[in-house]
């Protein structure tokens, strides 16, 4: 999906955004007040410098404007698989990256992310999965990486692998299968603008990712286990 | 005490057991629960009964501290759901207990492939776990020296702690050179060239960047030490506007600085380093005293 298209269905109140170089930047209106809108567009493969450009942004906003919420717009093919990149410390970008996304979450600013049509991997992580929630569009592609080559890493036939994938969130790509498994708060469907203003209107909590994907039966063990942890019991299996 | 067994060598829970105080350490979820992997099974991989991870309490040096180890012996210390719910767990509860410090001893490929989805969604729920810890006050430290490294998510949660401690055998990045020459050619990356995987992805090359706090030689006791030291240091764990605005003007720096240069030892010699094609001969001390006053710093 192109990313105008998303921005004029987002944001029918208006919008002032810009590309540059795949890396998507500036504010928008929504329920008469402006938030910040940071992204990435083309399935961008993020490498260092657009890492550093979205937590520049980000610390832009924390420093500008108090308070404004964020919408972080997703869409990437991963992190870019370049020697440059590594020797350079790209995981440090991103981890930077992601401090600042937690920053802003710690200074009061609302932070709701939408993967409007890639998501994999390294480049997700420190984005759309630091947001306060992250929401999907139906059609979106959430995946760590394609069933060949997943194949080829695990060992484990490609036939066995897709033929697992079609009962099992954990192996699929798809925003249902981050849904059950709580990675995903919601698809949304319908009014995009409506459904982003409610997003932006819920009240800001603590991470509820593995209790989500318990309730919804995509990831039965990871809530009981960091239960068993809190409260110095064994694990009481879902 | 003066431990020079080798990091590199020792399982997880050697290595666990001679960094922390004699006796101290007390297991959270052990193995004998037998918490295991629910997706492996379906894909006839063994599981372990700590699935790669063994978390608890301990002293360090007489203080409280909470300290998780990951085996790399074990799916190369990657994550899945009950590994990564271990870490969370463990970083949520020390919210509560309030150690003096979380000491994470990471060696992994990160998200565990077999466990896909369920991995990649546990990975970003430690890398919250951690930055909440350090909101609340108390440090984390990461102690990179086995030999799968730490890389993908993990690399980058070594990297949202407050100090990383590194060997010089120790290699910290994103993306695995085998990743990447398949992606791209081994024109981009070659992984079978050990010379150029060290100097890009090692612990000298971390240490010159800014990407790692203290570089240590390969014993338990050096990193025991340095992570007693680490703690020390850490006065105010928690991640400032100012501090953020720092690296990132550090991070930008290194791109104008050495963006162009195509390999690490030019990096080197561009920084000032003396003899920079025989850094990798260097000792721990004579490489330290080289490098102060020319390395980038680090928050």
């Amino acid at each position: 999906m192109d990313w105008q298209t998303l921005a004029t269905d987002l944001f029918p109140q208006g919008h002032a955004i810009t590309e540059q170089d795949q890396f998507l930047s500036g504010s928008a209106q929504v329920d008469g007040a402006t938030v910040a809108v940071i992204g990435t567009t083309g399935h961008a493969p993020i490498g260092i410098e657009i890492a550093l450009a979205q937590a520049q942004a980000v610390l832009a906003t924390v420093r500008e404007h108090p308070g404004r919420p964020i919408v972080m717009l997703v869409d990437t093919q991963g992190q870019r698989l370049r020697h440059r990149d590594e020797m350079l410390g790209i995981n440090s970008y991103m981890a930077h990256l992601g401090k600042c996304v937690d920053l802003a979450r710690r200074r009061g600013h609302k932070i709701v992310a939408l993967v409007y049509d890639q998501a994999l991997s390294g480049g997700f992580i420190t984005s759309g999965l630091m947001a306060d929630t992250c929401h999907a569009l139906p059609a979106a592609t959430i995946r760590v990486m394609g069933l060949p080559a997943m194949a080829r890493i695990t060992k484990v036939p490609e036939e066995v692998l897709t033929e697992l994938a079609r009962s099992n969130p954990v192996f699929a790509p798809g925003p249902e299968n981050y849904l059950r498994m709580g990675g995903i708060e919601s698809i949304w469907d319908g009014s995009l603008a409506e459904q982003l203003a409610q997003a932006l209107r819920a009240p800001a909590g603590a991470d509820v990712r593995a209790e989500l994907g318990r309730q919804r039966g995509g990831r039965k063990l990871a809530q009981p286990i960091i239960q068993a942890i809190l409260g110095g019991h064994d694990v009481q299996a879902a | 005490m003066n431990n020079s067994s080798s990091y590199q060598e020792a399982s997880a829970r050697e290595r666990l057991l001679q960094l922390v105080d004699a006796g101290s350490f007390e297991e959270l979820i052990g193995p004998a629960q037998r918490v295991v992997s629910p997706h492996l099974g379906q894909l006839n991989a063994p599981v372990a009964f700590d699935d790669g991870v063994a978390i608890g309490r301990a002293r360090l040096d007489g203080m409280p501290i909470f300290v998780a180890a990951q085996e790399g012996g074990f799916m190369g210390g990657a994550v899945g759901e009950v590994h990564g719910a271990k870490l969370t767990g463990l970083l949520r509860r020390a919210l509560d207990e309030r150690p003096q410090a979380v000491v994470l001893l990471i060696e992994s490929g990160g998200v565990r492939l077999h466990e896909a989805n369920a991995g990649l969604i546990a990975v970003a729920e430690v890398m919250r776990a951690v930055l909440d810890a350090r909101a609340a006050g108390i440090p984390v430290i990461a102690l990179v020296g086995g030999a799968n490294g730490a890389f993908g998510g993990m690399g980058i949660v070594a990297r949202c702690t407050n100090a990383v401690i590194m060997s010089e055998e120790a290699r910290l990045s994103m993306s695995g050179p085998e990743v990447i020459e398949t992606a791209n050619g081994v024109e981009e990356f070659d992984s079978r060239d050990r010379a150029l995987v060290w100097r890009t992805t090692g612990g000298k090359h971390r240490y010159l960047m800014g990407d790692c706090q203290a570089i240590v030689p390969d014993a338990i006791g050096a990193f025991r030490a340095a992570a007693i030291e680490a703690i020390a240091r850490q006065s105010a764990p928690e991640l400032t506007l100012q501090a953020l605005e720092q690296e990132q003007a550090m991070l930008t720096d290194r791109i104008a600085r050495y963006g162009a240069l195509p390999d690490p030892a030019d990096i080197w010699t561009e920084m000032g380093m003396p003899d920079a094609a025989n850094i990798a001969m260097l000792d721990i001390a004579p490489f330290k005293a080289a490098a102060a006053g020319r390395r980038a710093g680090g928050q």
